[in-house]
């Protein structure tokens, strides 16, 4: 069974395009980019075109792009230097709903004794710009907020917050994993310091990531060793998964126009669709505002963990918005920021579509699902069947 | 990824005896829409009050449904005291297992079946004992006692699994960890008080609580901790590495090391924080 994937916020396909660039590196090209000698020396100059490749994506130098091993290293790496380089200032802003990368950073960093504010979000998911102005202090070290949620797609105005962090002298740090190949930017005509992305998420594959810091920024590595990356990241380069990376960053450039018009169509379609022949079914988010190809849908009255399962018995790969596999039962921190209500955070299910994705794979959901979710809710204790349809 | 059985699945994806038995002798409900699964049971007993039918409708993830209707094909035929003697582990063995996170799904169906049938008894509810611990889940203090105990739970994962407690916003954490520390240590440790002991049993006990307690957490930051000296309830750290928070040391110090030797070694103990002159950061 060919598995209709729309789990594409967790994971990408690897485009073939891609592997095929990549596979030179892993048979003959093996030479290490820092030798002396030509043959390892020739591999460097593939990593500097790739580095070319992902600045010329966001519209950033690239000396101002370094590679690293994943959205995380990337997110890690852009906070902590930023509290190294300013030893003085002891407070952090970021968001109630940004993903682990940077929640659980800060809930350790909280615990070492760094003051964090997190802004709240509202029904929507839209931030509280209001609250987030106020606590800007002459103590706050960085701002990180993400470009665009994970689970709801919902997109925050950072080029705004950017500017205002510009004017008080404060870094700003975005987590743009799931924004970059689906939103055009330009980070030269922007006041972001620093931007994370991830090449698992543009159709490159994992273990491969980048962090933009502005030029003139104080930076010190997060990783420290030998010289690699200009003494900014140590470590021997992955150098097929960098060129992978450079690949995907113009692959998402060639593809950001169809991810706007062909995905967000399918997303619209089977988004449109559910809500509107399963009751008590609604969209999450802020739905004019969000990423193309995302839609976070609860069904009131039943768990998201069994509606994936069945679904998962007919190949279909989505995501819920719980936690409920790893032991934890309260639905997912975005959802509850919300304040989306139990009965419905329970029974959230992420679908995140790609390229890939086609309008056959779309009409077998829509078909397979609501008897999946009639089905569930006929089990279930809060269920009233005058509800049903 | 679901680390279930064949017979979980097949319970799941196929549940007998769904529903509500509408003039049932025994009715029991379980659990909450907010803490994210639920179970009401309805059985109806025969003339010879053997169990002729039992109902369930579940909401909560696969193995909730699984062990709901496991459950059901369980207890037919039974009578209240055979019924009575079923435990969550003869359910997660009937499913051929669960994993150490869903154990509580079996825990739901015992108890939904304890209330069922107290219910058609007349005999009142338990009541739970103690004091809460874990509000998310409203468990208490006895129940995780009883739960450490009698299943040997050695981790505070385990403990979610098994009540769900401490499986919401974690505040709990630290208390429940407390708990399964007095089964593990054994409550001698805590009940000794600095003021009783040599000046060297005192040494020794901040020694050992520094080396398992704290360095370990310290380590994983990439921090360190050196005992330099005590004098009475005064203890003198130097701290080394780390330097990403070495600024916030102090802070470090007050926060972590000082109230765990509080709570292992003395409730009045004071750390102070030993400074060489030439650490740079
Ligand atoms: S109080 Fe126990 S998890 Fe929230």
């Amino acid at each position: 069974m060919k598995p209709v994937y729309v789990d594409n916020n967790a994971t990408t396909k690897v485009a073939p395009e891609i592997v095929e660039a990549m596979l030179p590196f892993y048979t003959e090209m093996y030479g290490n980019p820092s030798s002396m000698h030509t043959f390892g020396g020739q591999v460097a100059s593939h990593i500097e075109k790739a580095r070319k490749q992902v600045a010329s994506l966001l519209g950033a130098l690239p000396e101002e792009i370094i590679f690293t091993s994943c959205g995380t290293e990337s997110d890690g790496a852009a906070i902590r230097s930023a509290l190294h380089t300013q030893p003085t200032k002891n407070h952090i802003i970021t968001t109630m709903v940004e993903h682990p990368a940077i929640k659980t950073l800060c809930e350790t960093l909280s615990k070492h004794g760094f003051r964090i504010t997190t802004v709240p979000v509202d029904n929507r998911g839209r931030l509280d710009m209001d609250f987030l102005t106020k606590n800007l202090t002459d103590d706050t070290a960085i701002v990180s907020v993400m470009w665009a949620n994970n689970e709801t797609g919902t997109i925050f105005p950072v080029e705004e917050i950017a500017e205002l962090c510009s004017q008080k002298g404060i870094l700003f740090h975005t987590d743009a994993v799931q924004a970059v190949g689906k939103i055009d930017m330009d980070l030269s005509k922007t006041k972001i310091d620093m931007l994370s992305l991830s090449g698992h998420k543009l159709h490159a594959p994992k273990g491969i990531g980048a962090l933009y810091v502005r030029k003139g920024t104080k930076f010190t590595p997060f990783m420290i060793g030998g010289h690699q990356e200009k003494g900014k990241r140590a470590g021997t380069e992955n150098v097929a998964s960098i060129v992978a990376l450079g690949r995907a960053c113009d692959f998402a450039r060639e593809s950001m126009e169809k991810e706007n018009t062909y995905v967000k169509m399918l997303r619209d379609k089977l988004e449109t669709t559910l809500t509107t022949i399963i009751p008590k079914a609604v969209a999450n988010g802020d739905l004019d505002n969000r990423l193309p190809n995302t839609s976070s849908i609860s069904f009131e009255f039943i768990e998201g963990e069994a509606i994936l399962l069945m679904m998962n018995e007919l190949g279909i790969c989505a995501s819920s918005g719980s936690a409920c596999t790893s032991g934890s039962l309260e639905p997912s921190h975005v959802l509850r920021a919300m304040g989306v209500p139990y009965t419905a955070a329970h029974g959230t299910i992420r679908f995140s579509l790609s390229i890939y994705n086609t309008e056959e794979e779309i009409d077998f959901i829509i078909e397979k699902l609501p008897p999946i979710i009639k089905r569930l809710r006929s089990i279930s204790p809060y269920w009233d069947k005058s509800w049903d349809f | 990824m679901w680390d279930y059985t064949e017979k979980v699945k097949e319970h799941f994806l196929n549940p007998r005896n769904v529903g509500t038995i509408e003039d049932a002798d025994g009715v029991g409900e379980v659990g909450s829409i907010a803490c994210g699964d639920a179970l009401k049971l309805t059985f109806k007993l025969d003339e010879n009050k053997k169990i002729k039918d039992a109902r369930f409708q579940t909401f909560g993830c696969a193995s909730a449904i699984a062990s709901s209707s496991a459950l059901t094909e369980m207890i037919k035929g039974l009578t209240l005291d055979e019924a009575e003697k079923i435990t969550n582990e003869d359910i997660a063995d009937y499913l051929g297992g669960l994993p150490k996170e869903k154990i509580h799904c079996s825990v739901m169906g015992m108890e939904a079946l304890e209330k069922a049938i107290s219910s058609y008894r007349g005999t009142p509810e338990k009541i739970v004992e103690g004091i809460e611990v874990c509000h998310c889940f409203g468990v208490t203090d006895i129940e995780i006692e009883k739960a450490v105990k009698e299943h040997n739970l050695k981790t505070l994962d385990e403990v979610t699994g098994y009540l769900k407690a401490g499986g919401g916003c974690g505040n709990c954490h630290d208390e429940i960890q407390s708990i399964i520390d007095k089964f593990i240590d054994g409550p001698k440790k805590s009940a000794v008080k600095l003021s009783g002991m040599t000046t060297l049993q005192k040494i020794r006990l901040i020694e050992e609580t520094l080396e398992k307690e704290i360095k370990p957490a310290l380590l994983k930051d990439g921090g360190d901790i050196e005992l330099v000296d005590v004098d009475g309830t005064t203890v003198f750290v130097r701290l080394q590495g780390s330097c990403a928070t070495c600024s916030r040391s102090k802070i470090t110090l007050k926060n972590h090391v000082e109230a765990k030797l509080r709570e292992k070694v003395v409730h009045n103990l004071v750390v102070e924080e030993v400074v060489d002159e030439a650490r740079i950061c």
